[in-house]
């Protein structure tokens, strides 16, 4: 720090910061799709789509509850009525769409989650309403600083953002632990290794789609509840949700740590890139740095950055 | 043209079992390698820690019919893998019409003139047999984007001229009845002779058939055989076949290598191999 | 009956070649062709509905022509090369912003020239993106093309110079004027992109005939098979992403001179991308004809979505109609996929087949 203006450092750290927390958004995202990805080998473009129904079923039924009963009852009724809806898009899914696509090319399935991603879009958006709501979740909002000692002044943080970030550190450690350590999840992995090998020894197929875009939905609750409460619950959710085909790009498709990992970079990294670059170049590169680093990145190494090398077979 | 080739089981101290033996005599090796068209020099190939093959080495004559044969896993896909670029051996080398390689590219294979045909039928599924023949002759159509853009004047001449040549080969394997057919829906006999169709659309100098009768029955095999001679006497194309029946392939082949496990345990004509013992405890599962 | 092949056998095969093999889908085509180019024009000089005011020909005419244009474009990547992308919006926005450029910087050039110079610009851009995903297959470049389309979104928005520095960002193309002949009523911009639209739907389906058609099809069905057979994987797609990205630049062009007249970025970003798209999976991956099916079906829906409950009366709450226009495509994606993975292009094929038979079932 030599030499250095210590309030220059200090406006690093906290952009730094904020990219982070916003990264481990992406990374939660990321997770949705690296889970149906691995399970399925299905590129799931929905997924965002998946993240608005989500904050939308959430935030209309929060608020219809809380007019009636106490918060404490509201929240978890909502999270669960969200959570209901979440598994019957998943149930659907499987049984009209996944089950009808059976050994079909995974272009094919992709272009198949574009079209769920319209009707959930479409869906959603009739019944739940397509303004802009707010969600209040009860989490503090007001902004504290840290590392006082460090810098003068210290470094302006939102307590929202911090609480954010240890609520999806908590899914993340819980969908790793869930993938390594459960039944379910040995399943899960078993599949992704080989499909008709894990069919052979007895592992239901449909089931285990089901259970994965059940999961997929339930983090696009924990992402959109999150993002809901810091910009409100609102369409450019599935912009925002689609962030996280480049990080999974970066982190490698089929790599969890790689989702958790590609989503810090991504965050810190666009958030940096828009403050020290931005300016230069007219601002709004958030809206593609991402896409762009994985553009490079599939130049440089196409697996990314933990995904397994492609090993071809004739 | 120099010797190129010494009876290499000989020659070269091989990690394999030492009775190896090479059946055919060392005079033998140095009156065909004037004419050898690929000669396999200790290939060796590796996956992490499993050995796929282990410094094997046979060779290729000109305008033979050679088959490789062995066990499950003894490597012999492998091997075409190697030769056609699929693989990149991890040491050996490969030498095709006196030009020495360690390793190639499938495209380059297959201007060099190979050709082959997969284990699992590798046709374009999508695609009528028509055009997955006439995608054998992509190599050797010249008229530039533009030209096939306008598709008038010269650019057809030569697409008709080519269609005339896969119209030969659609009438040799007797499927003109089906020449309009998406190949995905043929049983899968005939999209066998597809492929072989295709294969030879290239007017290839080595052709490799894995397995060419695999799942086929009685009457298909007779078919296809009588095509594998046909082609091998009529257009002088030297043929490189895995085959487990082994009736065909003591029938087809001039020569036989036999593998077990990544290495070569016997190379000679049929009556030997037939004599062979080692052959026969690789196959019969006995002494090991 | 009136439509079957028997008694016309082929004995050569330059005829059996020929872009309409049997002798009555080429009276088909060339009535068409001929309902297209004169009946039209002619009907609407003599004011005869629904072609006698401009209103057909500047929202349904006109953008069907263009759309079908651009679809060509995407299908020659998507369905015969089997490389989706999702930023062919982001292409058609190259062309129009080149083709405005060059025609406000070099007033005298020949329009012509202009919009195909746009189209070259455009398939350099394609090529640009495409490169990366050289590497890798088929789903990345989903990625790499949503890439293209929000990085050029922000170009067209942020880089004054492509606008001319318009302060608002939305610009104006000069007069449609092709040798001295000015193109101003809708019937005569109607003709403009007629004659684009089947010169390029021509080009496009002699290629997919054709040598690089068959590499293009045969990497998208096994590249791994296609390497083998001595095709380069990597020249093959890069032609596809550069004829694709031409087509798409021409018609982007069309769209900006001929249809919109005056845009703004927003003309060009991820929802065109994404209709485009629908038209060539409802019309049919890897079918020219379906491009043009598939397009008037996409253009037609929302009217149809529109009109249904109306005649029904059906009371339908306001900022309905575009929820439900949103889930029948992506219902209407999700059944082709399922029913007919080749679209509209095949049931066509079918109901030719059948009538081909009738009145006999076999």
């Amino acid at each position: 720090m030599l030499g250095i203006d210590p309030t220059k450092i200090a406006f690093f750290a906290e952009v730094l910061v904020s990219g982070l927390l916003s990264g481990v958004l992406y990374a939660l995202v990321a997770l949705g799709f690296v889970l149906i990805f691995k399970a399925s080998g299905v590129f799931n473009f929905a997924q965002g789509a998946m993240v608005l129904v989500a904050g939308l079923a959430l935030v209309r039924a929060f608020g219809w509850l809380e007019a009636s009963m106490p918060f404490w009852l509201a929240l978890p009724l909502a999270i669960i009525f969200a959570g209901a809806v979440m598994t019957g898009i998943a149930w659907a899914v499987e049984r009209f769409v996944l089950r009808k696509l059976v050994n079909q090319t995974a272009l094919t399935l992709f272009m198949a989650t574009i079209g769920i991603s319209f009707v959930l879009e479409g869906l959603g958006q009739q019944i739940f309403g397509a303004q802009v709501y707010k969600l209040d979740l009860g989490l503090p909002r007001d902004n504290l600083f840290a590392l006082e000692s460090l810098f003068d002044g210290g470094i302006l943080l939102n307590k929202l953002d911090l609480w954010s970030a240890v609520l999806a550190a908590v899914l993340v450690a819980a969908l790793v632990i869930f993938f390594q350590k459960t039944r379910m999840g040995r399943a899960l992995r078993a599949v992704a290794d080989d499909h008709s090998a894990a069919q052979s020894v007895g592992i239901p197929l449909t089931r285990v789609w089901f259970v994965v875009w059940t999961v997929a939905g339930l983090v696009a609750i924990a992402a959109a509840s999150i993002w809901g409460s810091k910009v409100g619950v609102q369409f450019s959710l599935v912009f925002v949700s689609l962030k996280a085909l480049p990080v999974i790009i970066l982190g490698g498709l089929t790599s969890i740590p790689g989702a958790i990992v590609g989503g810090l970079l991504i965050g810190a990294g666009e958030k940096l890139a828009e403050v020290y670059l931005g300016p230069s170049v007219g601002g709004g590169i958030e809206q593609w740095f991402a896409y762009v680093v994985a553009l490079v990145v599939l130049l440089v190494r196409p697996q990314g950055l933990f995904g397994d090398r492609i090993i071809e077979r004739i | 043209m120099t010797v190129m080739s010494a009876p290499m089981t000989f020659a070269v101290p091989s990690l394999c079992s030492p009775h190896a033996v090479s059946s055919g005599t060392p005079t033998d090796h140095a009156g065909a390698a004037a004419c050898c068209l690929l000669e396999i020099d200790r290939v060796s190939l590796r996956f992490g820690g499993i050995k796929a093959l282990n410094d094997v080495s046979f060779d290729i004559r000109s305008g033979e019919i050679r088959a490789i044969i062995g066990p499950n896993g003894a490597g012999k896909t492998s091997m075409l893998n190697c030769i056609n670029g699929f693989y990149r051996p991890s040491s050996g080398h490969i030498v095709f019409e006196g030009v020495r390689r360690t390793h190639t590219r499938p495209s380059i294979a297959a201007r060099g003139g190979i050709a082959r045909t997969f284990q699992n039928v590798a046709l374009f599924k999508g695609m009528t047999v028509l055009d997955n023949i006439m995608t054998g002759r992509a190599l050797k159509i010249r008229s530039g984007i533009l030209k096939q853009l306008i598709r008038f004047g010269p650019a057809l001449s030569e697409e008709i001229e080519h269609r005339r040549k896969v119209e030969e080969i659609i009438e040799f394997l007797e499927i003109q009845a089906i020449r309009k057919t998406p190949v995905g829906k043929l049983p899968y006999g005939l999209q066998k002779r597809v492929e072989l169709g295709r294969a030879l659309a290239m007017e290839p100098r080595l052709l490799l058939l894995d397995e060419p009768m695999a799942g086929m029955n009685l009457e298909e095999k007779e078919d296809m055989s009588r095509f594998i001679v046909e082609v091998n006497r009529t257009y002088r194309t030297t043929i490189t076949l895995i085959e487990h029946d082994i009736g065909v392939v003591m029938n087809l082949s001039d020569r036989i290598v036999v593998l077990d496990h990544g290495c070569k345990i016997a190379d000679g004509t049929p009556a030997e191999i037939k004599s062979n013992q080692q052959v026969i405890e690789a196959y019969l599962g006995v002494g090991g | 009956m009136f439509y079957r092949e028997a008694g016309h056998f082929k004995d050569n095969y330059r005829a059996d070649m020929a872009t309409f093999p049997i002798r009555e889908d080429r009276i088909g085509i060339i009535t068409l062709l001929l309902i297209a180019l004169v009946a039209i024009p002619l009907v609407h000089l003599a004011g005869i509905p629904p072609f006698a005011g401009d209103y057909f020909f500047n929202a349904i005419l006109i953008p069907f022509l263009i759309l079908a244009m651009a679809a060509i474009g995407l299908n020659l990547l998507a369905g015969y090369c089997g490389q989706i992308s999702l930023g062919a919006g982001a292409f058609m926005g190259v062309g129009a912003y080149a083709a405005y450029n060059i025609a406000i910087r070099i007033p005298e050039m020949p329009l012509v020239l202009t919009f195909l110079l746009a189209g070259a610009v455009s398939a350099l851009a394609g090529l640009a993106f495409g490169f990366p995903s050289l590497r890798i297959k088929g789903l990345y470049l989903a990625v790499a093309t949503l890439a293209a389309q929000f990085f050029l979104d922000w170009a067209f928005l942020r880089m004054a110079w492509i606008t001319n520095y318009s302060p608002s960002g939305s610009v104006s193309a000069p007069p449609l004027v092709f040798a001295g002949w000015h193109a101003d009523t809708p019937v005569e911009r109607y003709l403009v992109v007629l004659v684009f639209t089947i010169v390029v739907a021509w080009g496009a389906s002699n290629l997919v005939r054709g040598n690089l058609g068959r590499q293009w099809m045969a990497i998208r069905d096994m590249d791994i098979a296609a390497e083998i057979i001595g095709i380069r994987p990597i020249q093959s797609k890069l032609t596809a992403f550069a004829i694709s990205s031409f087509v798409l630049g021409l018609a982007g062009a069309l769209w900006a001179f001929a249809n919109l007249r005056s845009w703004e970025p927003y003309a060009f970003s991820i929802d065109r991308s994404f209709q485009l798209l629908f038209i060539v999976i409802i019309g049919g991956l890897g079918s020219i004809i379906g491009c043009f099916l598939g397009a008037a079906f996409i253009l037609l829906l929302p009217l149809i979505v529109d009109a249904v409950p109306r005649w029904l009366s059906i009371p339908v709450p306001a900022g309905a109609g575009s929820n439900i226009t949103l889930v029948v495509f992506g219902a209407l994606i999700l059944l082709t996929l399922i029913f007919e993975p080749h679209g509209l292009a095949r049931i066509w094929g079918i109901a030719k087949h059948k009538l081909r038979r009738w009145p006999f079932p076999y």
